[in-house]
């Protein structure tokens, strides 16, 4: 039982964390149509700003975990920026796959841009451990990471949804996902609404980035690359450009992943992965709860 | 569309290739230690590179669908010749690798590396009738990330091969690895299968098969209101292409003494993984063959000056910071390809030797274009 | 005059409901050797769905369709060309990046006999299919006054010309009916006139029955020799053009009661 339980947490909280990260693949693609591979690359960022101010908060005798304000803007202004210099200019001369080479060639200057930043370095830091300290109901026990980690998600992403339905800027954002073209003509500013997108979606990265530290202490140049492409197996499998789907294939590749390593083999994590995925899709082409729309004759 | 026209062509592009064919023979059996340390190897991995980027050119520049997998089909072409040569050399088939026993274990190796990366292309064709797009993408890189991990533990394909010790990443044992001296003597077998590769994947473009192909990339429903089986063309293509990784992936076993499924990864630091092979086509120029093949050798010589130019040393140093990281130079070097020519360097055009002549003319116009167009 | 011509092409209560909405219902239609159809209606009714039908993009969910005596209902898209229907779209459907030869020879695949190996390896098969195939495909073209333009990448024609592409391409196939769909969308009355002058070098030619979907109603009564209209679906009217032109249902589908 405990085991089980054990496996069920560990797979929520890592799919929580797949799900933030999958919302801004998701909010992204929706409205340009674009995988943006530099996405995975904002964790990293947020993880080093988290590394760096961390420790100076508690110095200043502040909570560590407010510094997660200071990496949610850092992230924003890196995505914005990579938005603006990058993703615009191209955006406007070449196609969808250039667009993409771009992304890839984004996520390789980040990674390696931090890199040779003196202060960064290419090893592993270790980050000031949060919220290590475990709850006890009974016979089971929880760490408060995992809680925090679980019901933040749960909060940020009921909030996303809301903030897309109900505010003007979240339904123009769900114009320019359905149609560009009519959303100009509506009298949206597409460019407007792109650039908070990516800045939303940045910041959703940096409280990941937070959430991901406290459970694994470490923060790499390459962290993003491998959570990223799990991020974004997890906005496809849910159905790309639905929020609601990014949330729901986080936590199916978390509790995938975590059951294959509680009863299989660590090892074997990404062969179920992938192999879900290739089963939902073959089914369900445009993912869980995506919409298939078949191409008119 | 006239015939002797046509002969002609042919005619001067086998002189060509004949006198390509000349020069790596004698290469390779010249004594010198700069051909034997740098140029072998550079040679061998710009082989396995301009067949994969070929190979992926026709999925991704001539069918139009992105795969983000392309480097597993080269995982199981490199651990099938890998894992049939040593079996063959454990039997006691061959012992050294100038004879004829170890010239029939390679080419059994490289015709059983591209078989069963084929069949596998099969199993990775299927998904491809039903998902287009960013969908299919996600799906080959599903399979790419699946292959690496399957190898990673089968004890088969670990440590000494063939279920010699357990599981592991990394395969040490490999019959067909080539010592630096043997890579310098065998070069001109290299080239002759790249040769042969690019010849085959042209004829195959260049016939209904690449008009079919590409008419589905531009329109898949009037392909098959023209009468065409898309979905015969569709598997056709991603087995053809298969085929291709895999002989690539036996060229790679010959250029590596160990294997570490780590090089075929979706990404990693260097430049042999399926994004970057992806990115060698589309640089090279969707539907261009001779695009590839430019893309392919001008990345890994790219790469090449940054890690080990002298060059670098002599910047200041916080540029040689940058420089260490090749990465860096090597994705801002592909934004700016990117901005300047969004269909790449080729486009989909073809490099013909005839064109060649005509190039400085060309060159000189392009510019005095571009000034006029500045003084207007 | 009993009309001694043989039928090429049936249809027999064809219907389909897409998710409860029937979108064709009990459509029956019959063309003759050579004969021109017309299929006409207001925007909506179903036109475009009755050529899906009968090309194989929608299967049917009743009725069955008939070409000569073969059934063909449930045949794939490409089965359908094979056995002898071919069409062409309201947006134009050109293999925009291949030029306007290769168009058309992609159009011939299914008669290409040679394989794999013959196209690796270059076989004496290979070059003599290419050559009969590049002759038809420029003999085509003429009819069409493409041939000069052989070598042009198909979306740099003008739009008139996409048009007369897209119907050369579908004869290509070797069809016996030819579904036009709008054939005269968006065309200007010189390439309107032309594309009539088209029509009738096909019919004298190729000596196809035609089913031709149309808006413009100058040409679909100059042209047809007979018409079917129908409205959300249903069949309202067929007969002759004249007949067509005073028939009081016809004139409230298109105008409203």
């Amino acid at each position: 039982m405990s085991t089980f339980m054990q496996f069920i947490t560990t797979g929520l909280r890592l799919g929580s964390v797949y799900a933030l990260i999958a919302l801004g693949y998701t909010m992204v693609y929706g409205i340009i149509k674009l995988i943006n591979f530099a996405h995975g690359d904002f964790i990293m960022v947020g993880g080093y700003t988290l590394f760096f101010t961390i420790p100076a908060f508690m110095k200043l005798g502040l909570p560590g975990w407010a510094a997660v304000f200071i990496a949610i803007i850092v992230c924003a202004v890196v995505g914005m920026l990579v938005e603006l210099l990058a993703y615009r200019p191209v955006r406007k001369r070449g196609n969808n796959l250039t667009s993409l080479i771009t992304a890839i060639a984004m996520s390789f200057i980040l990674e390696n841009l931090a890199q040779a930043i003196p202060a960064i370095g290419p090893d592993p830091r270790v980050p000031y451990m949060l919220f290590n300290n475990d709850i006890k109901i009974g016979s089971f026990s929880i760490s408060v990471a995992t809680l925090i980690t679980i019901v933040v998600s749960a909060i940020i992403m009921i909030g996303l949804y809301q903030f897309t339905q109900k505010t003007k800027i979240g339904r123009a954002m769900r114009c320019v996902s359905e149609d560009k073209q009519a959303a100009v003509l509506m009298g949206i500013n597409v460019n407007k609404v792109i650039i908070i997108t990516f800045a939303i979606g940045a910041g959703l990265a940096a409280v990941a980035a937070l959430m991901y530290i406290a459970q694994y202490p470490k923060v790499t140049t390459t962290m993003g690359a491998t959570l990223g492409i799990y991020a974004f197996v997890s906005a496809v499998l849910g159905g790309i450009g639905s929020l609601p789907g990014a949330m729901l294939g986080g936590i199916i590749i978390g509790i995938v992943q975590s059951g294959t390593s509680t009863y299989i083999s660590s090892s074997m994590a990404d062969t179920f992965v992938y192999l879900i995925l290739i089963v939902v899709l073959m089914v369900k082409p445009a993912g869980i709860l995506g919409k298939n729309i078949g191409e008119k004759v | 569309m006239k015939k002797e026209n046509t002969a002609f062509r042919y005619l001067i592009n086998l002189v060509a290739i004949i006198i390509l064919m000349v020069v790596f023979v004698v290469l390779s059996f010249h004594s010198n230690n700069t051909l034997k340390l740098k140029v072998a190897p550079a040679v061998w991995q710009c082989c396995y590179l301009i067949i994969m980027a070929a190979s992926l050119n026709l999925v991704l520049g001539y069918l139009g669908q992105l795969s983000l997998g392309h480097c597993g089909f080269m995982a199981v072409g490199a651990y099938t010749s890998a894992l049939i040569s040593l079996a063959l050399q454990r039997a006691g088939f061959y012992t050294e690798k100038n004879s004829i026993q170890f010239a029939i274990t390679l080419i059994i190796s490289i015709v059983a590396a591209a078989v069963v990366a084929a069949l596998i292309g099969v199993i990775v064709g299927i998904p491809a009738l039903r998902l287009k797009g960013d969908y299919l993408a996600i799906i080959t890189l599903g399979f790419g990330m699946i292959i690496v991990n399957l190898i990673n533990n089968i004890p088969f394909c670990g440590q000494q091969g063939l279920a010699e010790g357990a599981a592991s990443s990394a395969l040490y044992a490999n019959g067909l690895g080539f010592t630096n001296d043997e890579k310098q003597s065998f070069m001109w077998v290299g080239v002759l299968i790249v040769v042969l590769c690019m010849t085959t994947m042209v004829m195959f473009v260049r016939s209904k098969f690449g008009r079919v192909i590409r008419a589905i990339r531009d329109n898949e429903i009037a392909t098959s209101a023209t009468g065409n089986d898309i979905s015969y063309y569709k598997i056709l293509t991603f087995v053809f292409s298969a085929f291709f990784a895999g002989i690539a992936g036996a060229l790679y076993s010959c250029a590596n003494v160990s294997l570490a499924t780590t090089s075929f990864a979706f990404t990693n630091g260097s430049i042999l993984n399926s994004v970057f092979i992806v990115v060698t086509v589309v640089v090279g120029g969707m539907g261009s063959m001779t695009g590839s093949v430019i893309a392919a050798i001008g990345m890994f010589l790219l790469n090449y000056t940054i890690k080990n130019g002298s060059w670098v040393n002599a910047l200041p140093e916080f540029l040689k910071n940058v420089f260490t990281y090749p990465m860096l130079v090597y994705s801002i070097a592909l934004v700016i390809v990117i901005l300047f020519r969004p269909k790449g360097i080729m486009g989909d055009k073809e490099l013909s030797l005839f064109d060649i002549p005509g190039y400085p003319k060309r060159i000189a116009s392009y510019f005095k274009n571009k000034k006029a167009a500045k003084e207007v | 005059m009993e009309d001694t011509r043989k039928t090429v092409l049936r249809t027999q209560h064809l219907g389909i409901t897409f998710g409860g909405l029937k979108a064709v219902s009990d459509f029956n239609i019959e063309i003759k050797e050579g004969e021109l159809v017309g299929l006409i209606g207001p925007n909506g009714a179903g036109k475009t769905t009755v050529f899906n039908l009968l090309t194989g993009v929608y299967k049917p969910t009743e009725g069955a369709i008939f070409l000569y005596d073969e059934k063909i209902s449930g045949k794939k898209s490409h089965q359908v060309v094979q056995a002898g229907i071919a069409r062409t779209f309201q947006n134009i459907r050109l293999f925009h990046q291949m030029t306007v030869i290769e168009n058309v020879l992609v159009a011939f695949t299914k008669d290409v006999k040679y394989g794999l190996f013959s196209a690796i390896f270059r076989t004496p098969a290979f070059w003599k299919t290419e050559k009969e195939l590049h002759e038809k495909a420029m003999e085509l073209l003429k009819i069409f006054s493409l041939d000069d333009k052989a070598d042009v990448v198909a979306s740099n024609l003008p739009y008139g010309e996409q048009r007369k592409l897209e119907i050369a391409r579908a004869l290509a196939t070797n069809m016996k009916v030819l579904l036009l769909d709008e054939p005269a969308a968006g065309m200007n009355p010189t390439e309107t006139a032309d594309l009539l002058k088209c029509i009738k070098v096909i019919r004298e030619k190729f000596k196809v029955a035609i089913l031709l979907i149309e808006h413009d109603m100058s040409l679909v009564m100059n042209v047809c020799e007979r018409i079917q209209v129908i409205s959300f679906g249903q069949t309202i009217a067929a007969g002759l053009p004249e007949e067509i032109a005073n028939n009081q249902q016809v004139i409230e589908a298109y105008l409203g009661k």
